[in-house]
């Protein structure tokens, strides 16, 4: 089982060097053509790019949990959601049970951080919790424990802030490229000799620049979708119900509200790419996910629930021969199958029941008190309120805070 | 000392570092099954404790179920007393439990008032919870047993296996005797009343 992450994350690291590479020919040839000096590009990239990583190994998951605005609950705040989180870090073996976050939006996506399986955080929207029932948001979190479980977390932050270093450095460099070129210019004609070994530098340089941001991008997002699909795999192997995650992102596919507080660089964190626009048929290359539809395809047409199912839907739905997982790790694992789907109360019923418990997490999550009164009423208090009663204005009676 | 005298040490030399290389990885794995059933044990507990908080909610509304109800409490009393048997004996004293309280559960549906009442929802949250960390649990130990029987029992690995004493693990399953009954019987019963 724990052979074909292994043989992924190999092919992941060689995409993450080839990011490397990049960022280290663009830091040398800029600094060939701004300095006369390669090696000196090539510690200031490198500088960069290290004070980069520092920042987002320690810091990365509190950044990106706070841009989310998300908020850390209690398993009383959530019973549901908690509950879930726990069955699904049992189900893959986690050691540590993961921080619980809800962020207030009514798009509905998930995400989860941490750069290693022993501090990691799973966040979900509101939305995703009112409009999705246990067997589907179990579907999602598991989705997420799969990240966290692979390693993908760590892997896409180091990737992440090496193609924000790219970026960071090429933008610069053009900029010192249009308002201090002409300096250098005159400079290099002055001493003559050497002028079509500069302007091959020259054109080296510029190149570069325009282009290694790119590649990045594409590797990046080449980067993310393998993991995506490598996810829904593990998701449908924890609850050995697929089902379940194929109707949670029918659903999240149907909805159109667009997350607020995701940007580029959080983007390929979510279960869904938070940018995409209803209807639009994703650029293959250039999105942070695979298109929806497939990866609802390839999960219906499972039939059981290990990886070895996984990767003969994935050949079958792709129309490749390519294997998913190598086989070696496929034979190791017998069969699985499936379960049966969990009982649920009506749909309409439900639905209330959610968006109140949701609402309630919410209202906790921001440290107001719940008091219920005798006649029924449910009273919030927020956490400024200091007197020690409070009055139920719906039947008079007084409540002890 | 002629050369295949050194062959010979570096085969030896060889042949050692891939038997304790072997073994480690054994241990880790008994040890992976051994966490795993930590695991379960924790959840079945976890149960065995929810179980009288339910009995207390749901007695005062179910007047005449005391059957259902003395079965639940007699299943937990066996069940509590096999915490130390292994995964096969406590298999099938936790099957009788589940069957037990899956009664229970169908019976409720009879009770609308008892379906309102808050805390019997919040239990019920957590029964269910409980019941599918049990299972997923179930799931992670099975994969592990498994892991670990196929070291022991293919080559090379089972030879280093039988040298040093590596004995292949039971699997848990949690019998449910005749699973379809529960339903069945809240159906007849409720034709007679």
């Amino acid at each position: 089982m724990w052979q074909q992450i292994r043989s992924n994350r190999i092919r992941s690291v060689f995409l993450v060097i080839g990011m490397g590479v990049l960022l280290a020919l663009l830091g040398y040839f800029l600094g060939l053509y701004f300095a006369g000096s390669g090696e000196l590009g090539l510690l200031i990239a490198l500088m960069i790019w290290g004070i980069m990583t520092l920042v987002g190994y320690f810091q990365g998951d509190s950044i990106l949990l706070a841009t989310a605005r998300a908020r850390k609950i209690k398993p009383e705040d959530h019973p549901r959601l908690y509950n879930i989180v726990e069955e699904m870090k049992i189900a893959s073996g986690l050691e540590k049970m993961p921080d619980v976050y809800i962020m207030d939006d009514p798009a509905m996506n998930a995400f989860a951080t941490g750069r290693d399986p022993k501090k990691a955080s799973v966040a979900v929207t509101s939305g995703l919790l009112q409009k999705l029932n246990r067997d589907e948001l179990q579907g999602v979190v598991g989705h997420e424990m799969a990240h966290v479980r692979n390693r993908d977390v760590l892997l896409m932050a180091l990737a992440a802030v090496l193609l924000g270093s790219i970026v960071v450095i090429a933008w610069y460099a053009s900029r010192f490229f249009i308002f201090g070129g002409m300096g250098r210019t005159r400079r290099s004609s002055s001493s003559g000799g050497g002028g079509i070994a500069m302007l091959i530098i020259m054109a080296v340089a510029i190149l570069l620049m325009i282009l290694a941001p790119i590649f990045a991008q594409l590797i990046y997002f080449a980067l993310s979708r393998r993991r995506e699909y490598l996810a829904d795999a593990s998701s449908a192997q924890y609850t050995r119900y697929p089902e379940g995650l194929a109707s949670a992102l029918g659903k999240i596919a149907g909805s159109t509200e667009q997350l607020k507080s995701a940007n580029n660089a959080t983007a390929p964190m979510y279960i869904i790419n938070p940018f995409r626009k209803r209807g639009m048929t994703a650029q293959e290359l250039t999105s942070t996910h695979p298109p929806i539809s497939e990866r609802i395809r390839i999960l219906r047409a499972m039939g059981g629930a290990s990886y070895a199912d996984y990767s003969r839907a994935y050949q079958e739905i792709r129309h490749t021969t390519k294997m998913f997982i190598p086989e070696a790790a496929l034979a190791a694992v017998g069969s699985v199958s499936l379960r049966q789907a969990q009982p649920e109360a009506p749909e309409k019923s439900e639905v209330l029941q959610r968006v109140r418990e949701t609402n309630n997490a919410l209202w906790n999550a921001h440290n107001y008190r719940t008091i219920t009164c005798a006649c029924g009423t449910r009273l919030r208090l927020p956490p400024t309120y200091k007197k020690p009663e409070i009055k139920c204005p719906h039947c008079g009676r007084i409540n002890p805070v | 000392m002629p050369i295949w005298g050194w062959i010979i040490i570096g085969l030896v030399v060889i042949l050692i570092f891939i038997f304790f290389g072997i073994y480690n990885s054994l241990v880790r794995l008994r040890n992976q099954v051994k966490n795993a059933w930590a695991q379960i044990d924790v959840q079945l507990k976890r149960r065995h404790d929810l179980i009288p908080n339910l009995v207390e909610t749901v007695k005062g509304y179910m007047k005449y179920e005391r059957a259902t109800l003395e079965a639940i409490t007699k299943a937990r009393t066996m069940a509590q007393q096999a915490t130390s048997a292994g995964p096969a004996e406590r298999g099938k004293v936790e099957g009788e439990l589940s069957t037990a309280l899956n009664r229970l559960l169908a019976v409720v549906e009879r009770y609308p008032d008892l379906k309102a009442n808050q805390n019997f929802l919040s239990l019920q949250e957590e029964l269910a919870s409980t019941e599918n960390k049990i299972s997923f649990s179930r799931q992670f130990y099975n994969d592990a047993v498994m892991q670990y029987n196929n070291q022991t029992q293919m080559f090379p690995s089972n030879v280093v296996a039988s040298i040093t004493g590596f004995r292949p693990g039971e699997f848990f399953e949690v019998t449910v005797p005749e699973e379809k009954e529960p339903v069945k019987v809240s159906f007849a019963d409720q034709e007679k009343s």
